[in-house]
């Protein structure tokens, strides 16, 4: 990805996301988070679960109507989408692959209805053959025959039912693409090739994509730049291959030294760190502050100094 | 094979589920030996097999499953000819599992003390003050903070990880001989599943447990295990010790499987990955089922079973690339490195040997 010349597609800005406000159960599940997302890049959103991740991806896409905070999508206001028109406008133009292939296909359509919903409500074909051939022209696209557009999501496997996701929400050409866990459900042999097919729709389509996920070295494989959520707060954005060849906040070290290699010898001297989430909650004021060029964390004045210091040791920075 | 060491032996087995399109063959003649503390690994796709092999030992299967052949002989006893009634005796006692999900596998109306206690009552005949007093100590011995004030609570005020320490104090409340753990961390997150991880393998030291770990993370597996058996379309296609599966793999689906596993330092446009689907088990292929998906597929593999082919005493893999007739191949990028590594950690293995004792040198070369 070439930073300098790039175009922020999405801002977000200080967004907060609050269950039962005001109640004794309220929950702060995305808690004052910024972050940006450039044009043709892959950005990957990693934390446990509760962290926020895919409260923040339902956000983005206007699942919920955000407590506090905006969100900026090609500079416009998400929020500001209230007219009919605003909203299918929106919601062409932002896709979503969801976690689950087996619970987010209706079991009761075709396959080929199931992909055209999103042509029919946007009257994106002129006729029925241009349907049916944009149909077949999709499920080409994501390695599916033509023959299987009259079949239903039954008789498909879990990872040919993620492709029907794909290419339903690849029907109405948009320009951003959020993936929640799409591969989470799959088998190790079928997860390689869902995620190669991902990257072949980005290169061919110059589709940007937020990637939800809790598997490390996935998100690492297919993402540009990495956000790590903890506590639906955000405590580190950086290059992919930076944030994992040198993690500078505690939380991702520790996250990253939990994750298991498939190499034994490793595995027997793998060493992991310990963190303690209390320490994020001393009062301190804390924003994502950047340390070094593109490399965010999440820090209070005091510890800016540290975390400078960090950098220089693994010469992310100099002097 | 009669090793003394072997707890549990499973032979020929093969399992078939009745259904309306016909008989599904899940398990096609597998066999495996479990030996005393140690840590097997059954790896494999959903739909190889690797659940219903458990669940088969553990007498759990479907009324649909139709056991037509094999043995599985513990203490010199079948399990496959008990009744159910020896079968309940048996599980929760000599054999306990702990099952993937933790959210399901717990009774919600019932205290989790009385949970982990109850296998005591029933097996033990315990009373219940004297086995809600132990259930309390293996609550401890699971890490579960705070166990006096937490016994008389339910399941559903627990966090993930948390119920899945109690599905494993249960397990383990009777200090089984064989620990069955299906998918144990598959629901938890990396920092939960690492506690999970550390805490089985302590408990496996303190009462020397052996333990069936059935999971499709092979990250997982290289930490775990002792030894690894991969599965494919009902069979094992490849066994050995952790090290020969992981460095020195033979069969071409353990090739595909470890090459298209993202390593935090892959990168590249493309995964490896292994194309198509597994095979319908509903009319199992001919010869290698992994044939129609294998890019080193020989003319044999779609007429003829491969038998195991021997690599070392302790590493069998079924593919015709170990026949000494066949063609020399050479195995994707990714293997090679992998078996490179392999070379040298075994020529610094013969040296400390030779330090100490003269020993053959035998070198497995592809």
């Amino acid at each position: 990805m070439d930073y300098e010349n790039a175009e922020k597609i999405l801002e977000v800005k200080h967004l907060k996301q609050y269950f039962n406000v005001g109640k004794a159960d309220e929950v702060r599940a995305v808690d004052d988070i910024s972050f940006d997302i450039y044009k043709g890049e892959t950005f990957g959103l990693v934390g446990e679960s509760g962290s926020g991740k895919t409260t923040t991806g339902r956000a983005i896409i206007h699942l919920y109507e955000p407590t506090s905070g905006e969100i900026l999508f090609d500079g416009k206001n998400v929020d500001s989408f209230t007219s009919k028109k605003d909203q299918h406008d929106f919601r062409q133009e932002m896709q979503m692959i969801f976690q689950d292939p087996y619970a987010s296909l209706n079991p009761r359509m075709k396959v080929k209805d199931i992909v055209a919903e999103g042509i029919d409500i946007n009257h994106l074909a002129k006729d029925d053959a241009d349907r049916t051939k944009q149909v077949e022209d999709l499920l080409e696209t994501v390695g599916l025959n033509k023959d299987h557009s009259s079949r239903y999501p039954h008789e498909f496997s879990g990872g040919q039912r993620q492709r029907i996701g794909i290419a339903r929400a690849l029907a109405v050409n948009p320009k951003f693409v959020i993936a929640d866990e799409p591969i989470s459900a799959l088998d190790v042999s079928i997860q390689a090739q869902v995620v190669n097919l991902m990257k072949k729709l980005q290169r061919e389509q110059g589709l940007t994509y937020l990637f939800i996920a809790h598997d490390l070295s996935m998100v690492k494989y297919i993402s540009d730049r990495i956000g790590v959520m903890h506590y639906g707060r955000m405590l580190e954005i950086a290059d992919a291959d930076e944030i994992y060849a040198h993690p500078l906040h505690d939380y991702t070290k520790s996250l990253l030294s939990a994750v298991p290699v498939p190499d034994p010898e490793f595995e027997r001297t793998r060493e992991e760190i310990a963190y303690d989430g209390s320490q994020e909650n001393d009062g301190k004021e804390r924003h994502l502050v950047e340390i070094a060029p593109r490399h965010w964390v999440r820090a209070a004045e005091d510890e800016v100094f540290m975390y400078k210091q960090r950098a220089q040791e693994a010469s992310l920075i100099k002097e | 094979m009669d090793n003394e060491k072997d707890i549990l032996e499973v032979r020929n087995l093969q399992v078939n589920f009745k259904t309306y399109a016909g008989d599904v063959k899940a398990i096609r003649n597998v066999s495996f030996d479990l030996r005393k503390g140690e840590t097997l690994a059954i790896v494999g796709e959903s739909g190889s097999g690797k659940s219903v092999t458990t669940r088969t030992i553990m007498g759990l299967n479907a009324s649909n499953a139709d056991i037509t052949s094999g043995s599985i002989v513990y203490k010199g006893q079948d399990l496959l000819k008990k009744s159910e009634k020896e079968m309940q005796a048996i599980r929760g006692q000599d054999i306990a599992e702990i099952f993937q999900d933790p959210m399901t596998s717990l009774d919600p109306t019932m205290k989790i003390g009385r949970q982990i206690a109850e296998p005591l009552m029933v097996h033990k005949g315990m009373k219940k003050e004297k086995a809600l007093a132990q259930a309390l100590e293996m609550m401890k011995l699971v890490g579960i903070t705070d166990a006096e004030n937490r016994i008389n609570d339910y399941p559903h005020q627990f966090s993930g990880g948390m119920r899945q320490r109690i599905v494993i104090a249960i397990a383990l409340i009777n200090y089984p001989e064989i620990l069955i753990a299906d998918e144990p961390t598959t629901a938890l997150d990396v920092t939960i599943q690492s506690q999970i991880l550390h805490l089985m393998k302590e408990l496996q030291d303190k009462i020397s447990t052996s333990i069936i770990f059935i999971t499709h993370d092979l990250g997982v597996v290289a930490g775990m295990a002792d030894r690894v058996a991969v599965m494919y379309a009902g069979k094992i296609v490849e066994y050995g010790t952790v090290d020969e599966v992981f460095y020195n793999p033979k069969h071409p689906y353990t090739w595909g499987l470890l090459s298209s596993m993202p390593t935090l330092d892959s990168s590249g446009d493309s995964l490896p990955s292994i194309p198509g689907t597994p095979p319908d088990l509903l009319d199992p292929p001919t010869g290698d089922a992994f044939a129609a998906r294998n890019a080193y597929a020989l003319k044999i593999d779609t007429e003829q079973e491969p038998p195991f082919f021997k690599v070392s005493d302790t590493h069998y893999a079924a593919t015709w690339l170990l026949h000494p007739d066949a063609p020399k191949v050479t195995p994707p990028a990714q293997i090679v490195e992998r078996q490179e590594k392999y070379a040298t950690m075994q020529k610094a293995w013969l040296k400390t040997q030779q330090s100490t004792t003269p020993v053959e040198e035998e070198e497995e070369q592809q």
